[in-house]
């Protein structure tokens, strides 16, 4: 799984490109809370092989750069506790701690989490904000703030430019913005086996039919594919969370109809939703239908349909 | 589960492509090795009923001659593989590492080794039951490493309709090499075997199947096809494991064994190479089963060798004669790697289903630290008959049998792919086989019990409603 780590080191570089050394703090902190919370429950042998450090930068991709650190840290001690150790461990929670982390952080801080500075930061930027002392401060921001892509979209009405999104010109949380690195991570993880390519696939090919269809109907309400596929937490949930193996089906079939299901519920929450972004609770909830996926789509063994067909031999 | 695992050709699906390594010994000839000192035949070396002894300590044997008598339809006799004395008949270590019953022998160093005369049977003057009856007496069992008895397979019963005999010469094992050079060395005893197989089944048609990684041994057979005969070489896929019979079944006919069938029903009998050139051998000279093509190799062998030698020679001795074990030999496999089992003792015999010894070394045998399950899908991915791995190794843990029948733990055959695959080093074939055992036991006691119901109640009154269910 150190593998997988090292593919992230790209994507936090291009967030420390795009946000300043608050990048590298707010992975930092969240992958400190993360396998701290490992080390203290489950202790060092638990540690070693890596999933803790995955989970913890995953989150701290998630978060906005401006964030503060404390809160970071308990996000990712919160995903790995209630995520992960509480069931058991490594390949026995059911649902991914990374996104249990934000999802907790969301509901508890729902200002900060949604406070993104511009871009427009210097390499060595970091924001007063991130050092804000915990439960103490309200975490002020001192830079100048900046919507995200789908914001835009959803309160304005307006749509960013292709090439910014691709470029990753935009505001937006720490791995939002990276969504070609990321695609090029995720394409040597595929190729090395250490994701299942069928489940971005089927997730980009689903948001893409769907908000296509849409964009055909009423180009004016719905934004078109390209756009709902390079903005917001799109590519990272679908290449780095959505494939996490523990909270992913087993079967092919299963893992085509998981990456359906999440592309469905992202775009019906990013259009009719009350939120912006839906990717986070597209893959929870898919992550929670998991073992009924697993148990409709295991193959029937090999010959089990030949009984009659080809019983006695007339061929 | 990787981009490159879409398999648009024929062949089976799923599977594992394990290194074939066959470099070591794919190139050397095969060499008789000398008699060594001492031989152990253990009566159970084949499926089925184990053997029952018909000699006794003392008694002198020439080559050939029959130590042990097959005990029911599928059992197998048993021959002296060397002319000698009796030195013993005791349990010894066998192979699966239990201790069996075995007649020891002294060979003696003096004898020429020549079999006693014996009537050559005319294959083609004898009717399918006589061909069948001709190969059961000379101990003739399934060379690819199941060792059922060959005659069986010879004997299908009256209503199968037989099509096509395969060859399997597919040997998709890594490192073994015996067969391919049985088929590059003696094509012609496996089309003459094939004759007399397809003279005793009544069919016309057989096909050889050999992997893409043999180009010589499918262009040596091909050259020597009988021109009165319909037998063609297919080049299979070099994938793990085509050489399973259900799988070859399904690579080159099409055909899908029902689930928990057999081969004949749907029309096939599969046999293995080296165990068809047996067949040649028995109507070529009279001769039975006591000698086998055994490969010895791997990084821990000094010398690799495809070796003939007798059934019954301890792995000790054959290594010896392969110049020894090398400083950092690890773990000696009885078999491949991929099924075969590590063998605790030298001192066990090869068996007539031996199909070689493959010697690992420190670097080659590790399997590096066991991690928990991460529910990754690869096992999934690579069983060839599409079962769940990963939940059949969690109920062996749990010691939930029951469970593990429901998710169909009889059609697996412990080919060892899911265990090759796992990311986290798991050991699910050894889970999964220490389930099917205790499921035979518990099965076995189920149906003590019932016996003994049932003729309690045939003593007390008929016509109970139970055994009218039943």
């Amino acid at each position: 799984m150190w593998t997988v780590v090292a593919t992230l080191v790209p994507v936090v570089a291009a967030a420390v490109w795009f946000f300043g050394v608050a990048a590298l703090l707010v992975t930092g902190a969240a992958t400190f809370g993360a396998v701290a919370t490992e080390w203290a429950f489950d202790g060092r042998d638990a540690v070693s092989d890596g999933s803790g450090v995955i989970t913890g930068v995953l989150l701290g991709l998630t978060l906005p750069a401006g964030i503060p650190l404390w809160m970071a840290a308990l996000g990712g001690a919160f995903g790995m506790g209630f995520g992960k150790l509480i069931f058991g461990g490594l390949g026995q929670n059911v649902f991914n701690p990374a996104l249990l982390g934000r999802a907790f952080l969301q509901a508890s801080f729902p200002t900060a989490i949604t406070t993104w500075p511009a871009v427009e930061a210097g390499r060595a930027t970091f924001y007063q904000s991130n050092l804000a002392l915990p439960f103490l401060q309200a975490p002020e921001m001192d830079a100048a703030t900046a919507a995200t892509p789908l914001g835009l979209m959803k309160f304005e009405g307006e749509t960013t430019e292709l090439w910014r999104l691709l470029l990753g010109n935009t505001g937006g949380s720490l791995g939002e913005t990276a969504g070609l690195v990321i695609l090029i991570c995720g394409g040597y993880l595929a190729l090395r086996n250490y994701l299942d390519w069928r489940i971005p696939v089927s997730i980009f090919a689903t948001v893409a039919a769907l908000s296509g269809v849409l964009h055909l109907i009423d180009p004016a309400a719905y934004p078109g594919p390209l756009f709902m596929i390079f903005s917001g937490g799109l590519i990272l949930g679908a290449v780095y969370m959505a494939t996490d193996m523990v909270t992913s089906p087993v079967t092919a079939a299963g893992a085509w109809l998981f990456g359906i299901g999440i592309g469905v519920i992202t775009v019906l929450v990013r259009l009719w939703g009350g939120l912006p972004e839906g990717i986070m609770y597209a893959i929870l909830f898919m992550n929670a239908l998991v073992p009924f996926l697993d148990r409709v789509t295991l193959p029937a063994p090999f010959g089990a349909g030949a009984g009659g067909a080809a019983g006695g031999g007339s061929g | 589960m990787s981009l490159f695992d879409l398999d648009f050709g024929s062949g089976f699906r799923h599977g594992v492509h394990p290194p074939d390594l066959k470099d070591l010994t794919s190139g050397e000839a095969i060499r008789r090795m000398p008699f060594p000192d001492m031989i152990v035949l253990p009566l159970k070396q084949h499926a089925g009923a184990p053997a029952r002894p018909l000699v006794k300590k003392g008694d002198r044997v020439q080559r050939g001659d029959r130590v042990g008598e097959a005990q029911g339809f599928i059992s197998s006799p048993i021959h002296a593989s060397a002319a000698g004395t009796v030195r013993d008949i005791r349990r010894w270590p066998h192979p699966d590492g239990s201790m069996q019953k075995a007649v020891i022998l002294d060979v003696d160093p003096h004898d020429p080794q020549v079999p006693r005369p014996r009537i050559v049977p005319e294959w083609s003057e004898l009717e399918a039951g006589q061909v069948a009856g001709a190969v059961r007496d000379a101990g003739v069992v399934g060379l690819g490493g199941a060792a059922f008895p060959t005659h069986v397979k010879l004997s299908p019963p009256e209503d199968a309709e037989i099509d096509t005999i395969i060859a399997n010469g597919a040997e998709c094992e890594p490192y073994l090499t015996g067969d391919h050079r049985t088929m590059v060395e003696h094509p012609e005893r496996v089309h003459f075997g094939l004759r007399v197989m397809m003279h005793a089944l009544d069919v016309e048609r057989a096909v050889i199947g050999v992997e893409e990684n043999k180009p010589d041994a499918i262009e040596a057979l091909r050259r020597t096809i009988p021109d009165d005969l319909d037998i063609s070489v297919v080049s299979l896929r070099a994938k793990y494991p085509q050489g399973a019979e259900k799988m070859m079944i399904k690579s080159i006919l099409g055909r899908e064994v029902p689930s928990g069938g057999l081969p004949l029903e749907v029309g096939v009998v599969v046999q293995n190479v080296g165990s068809i050139s047996t067949i040649a051998r028995v109507f070529e000279s009279g001769y039975p089963l006591v000698e086998r093509i055994v490969t010895i190799t791997g990084p821990g062998v000094r010398r690799p060798s495809n070796l003939t030698m007798p059934v019954g020679t301890r792995i000790a001795d054959a290594i010896e004669f392969c110049g020894g074990l090398t400083e950092d030999a690890e773990r000696v496999v009885f078999g491949g790697p991929m099924m075969g089992n590590a063998q605790a003792d030298l001192d066990t015999p090869i068996l007539k289903g031996t199909t070689g010894i493959v010697v690992l070394t420190e670097a080659t045998a590790a399997t590096g630290p066991q991690y928990p399950c991460i529910r990754c899908g690869r096992c999934l991915q690579a069983c060839p008959v599409f079962l769940d791995p990963a939940d059949l190794g969690q109920l062996a843990r749990a010691g939930q049998f029951e469970e593990m029948t429901e998710l169909d733990l009889d059609d697996c055959m412990l080919c060892g792919s899911c265990a090759y695959v796992c990311p986290s080093n798991i050991p699910l074939t050894q889970l999964i086989a220490a389930g099917k055992n205790q499921v035979r036991r518990l099965r076995r006691l189920a149906q003590e019990t019932e016996d003994g119901e049932a003729t309690d109640e045939g003593e007390s009154a008929d016509g109970s409603p139970e055994k009218d269910a039943a």
